[in-house]
């Protein structure tokens, strides 16, 4: 019974499904985000304004960040045990074939880590009352970050990279919870690959346009 | 044909080992790896020098034993094949052939390009058996399988314990090797009397010997001698987490 804490698919069982949750987590972003193109910024400091007190949000809140960190101690233990199981690595190169994005999970997620650092600092944090700033008006704080170009660049990059973590994570978050069907599994393909593009483009296209007008 | 041949060298599992030049004349199309390797041997010990030391039984793809990384590739460029039915075909006249060992904490080298896949075999140890008694032959045309499910136990159970699935794992991972074994008994009615002992026993044994955990990349699948399938991963999960 120990073993099964520690065992290597119930390792990625418990990854798995914190990733799923936080799959559902980012429209929901997305959409509140989106309303960062109103030029009225009210109804984004409302949405905000719900979303950091409406109570059962905040239930919601304390899961989401349950599951970042799980997920990423859970997919930090898992990547170093990996390297350890092949300590002399092939010197003709490794060629054999795998699905391309699911190489760099440890690479992309990380920066995404780092991407969600710098956002809590600037956002969450804030709210907290952790950091300085005005909770209240997060709309303005938003804008004000989309206006350098450095930042949006970074952003760019951070969603890009988002986008190929999620394109290896939806489908191989159902491999690993033992879901594979000869119908259905070729079907979340093609849906991992809408929502690997549509999501992080959805978010990437918010400061592009507030930037270019 | 002539082939340059890289190939991995290595006294035991302690020593480093590097990569030697040989150049090899007189290869014929018709020769298949292993044979092209005899023939470097035979000129290797006519010279007075140590032979490179490759391991083989069968000759004919169904023991597992002659895995080596050929060109990037676990069983060499060719799909659906060891490296004993790998024929020089698929090579070219002055080619440059690299050959290394299977590379994986959980498979030690033992020399040049044998490699110790006992990690394998104490898995299969650990659950890979029925030990119900299970009747003569007879009993068990009485006992109905579905058709589904006696071929995809099938399609399992040819897996040859090769290890190229640890091989071309990027975690070194043996899911697919693993997950295999567990199929061929979880699909048929003799292997559920103890299917949950089963995937327990095996899948702590697999994590205990040094195996990476695997990420869904599906090298695994794409250089399976066997074409074991990843489906079998989703199915060892689903039978690990109904054993808990
Ligand atoms: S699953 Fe395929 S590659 Fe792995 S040990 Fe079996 S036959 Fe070899
Ligand atoms: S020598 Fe037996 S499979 Fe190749």
């Amino acid at each position: 019974m120990k073993h099964v804490l520690f065992a290597s698919i119930s390792k990625k069982f418990v990854m798995a499904l914190a990733g799923l949750f936080l799959l559902t987590f980012l429209p929901v972003h997305l959409g509140i985000n989106f309303m960062l193109l109103n030029s009225d910024p009210e109804p984004f400091n409302e949405a905000a304004h719900f979303m950091a007190t409406f109570p059962p949000v905040k239930i919601v809140e304390i899961i989401l960040i349950a599951a970042i960190l799980i997920h990423i101690i859970y997919g930090l233990i898992i990547q170093i045990q990996n390297w350890i199981a092949r300590p002399v690595g092939y010197r003709s190169g490794e060629k054999a074939e795998t699905s391309f994005f699911s190489k760099f999970m440890i690479w992309t997620g990380g920066t995404i880590f780092i991407f969600l650092l710098i956002h809590f600092f600037n956002f969450y944090f804030v709210k907290l009352g952790l950091v300085q700033g005005d909770p209240e008006n997060f709309y303005d704080m938003a804008h004000q970050l989309f206006r350098i170009t450095g930042y949006n660049i970074f952003y760019l990059i951070c969603f890009i990279l988002l986008g190929f973590h999620l394109y290896h994570a939806f489908g191989s978050a159902f491999q690993t919870l033992g879901l594979n069907h000869r119908i259905w599994t070729p079907v979340i393909k093609v849906l991992s690959v809408i929502y690997a593009i549509l999501i992080p483009a959805g978010f990437a296209s918010i400061p592009i346009i507030i930037w270019l007008f | 044909m002539k082939v340059t041949l890289k190939i991995w060298r290595q006294e035991n599992a302690r020593s480093k080992g590097s990569f030697q030049t040989y150049e090899l004349d007189g290869v014929s199309v018709e020769m298949s790896f292993l044979e092209m390797l005899d023939s470097l041997n035979t000129k290797l010990i006519k010279e007075g020098k140590e032979p490179v030391a490759f391991d083989h039984d069968c000759r004919e793809g169904i023991c597992g034993s002659c895995g080596m990384y050929i060109n990037g590739h676990p069983h060499g460029p060719a799909t659906g094949i060891t490296t004993c039915h790998l024929s020089m075909r698929y090579f070219k006249d002055g080619d440059t052939i690299t050959v290394e060992p299977w590379r994986a904490k959980a498979f030690p080298v033992i020399k040049d390009l044998i490699i110790d896949r006992n990690a394998l075999d104490k898995i299969q140890i650990a659950g890979g058996f029925i030990s119900v008694n299970v009747g003569s032959a007879a009993e068990s045309h009485a006992m109905p399988v579905k058709k589904n499910n006696s071929d995809d136990a099938f399609d399992s159970a040819i897996c040859i314990g090769c290890g190229a699935c640890v091989a071309a794992c990027k975690n070194a991972s043996a899911a697919l090797f693993v997950s295999a074994k567990i199929s061929q008994f979880a699909l048929l009615p003799q292997g559920r009397v103890e299917a949950k002992e089963r995937v327990r026993a095996m899948v702590a044994k697999m994590d205990e010997v040094g195996f990476g955990n695997c990420s869904n990349t599906g090298a695994c699948e794409a250089e399976c001698p066997k074409h074991i399938k990843l489906v079998n991963i989703a199915r060892m999960n689903r039978e690990f987490y109904k054993a808990y």
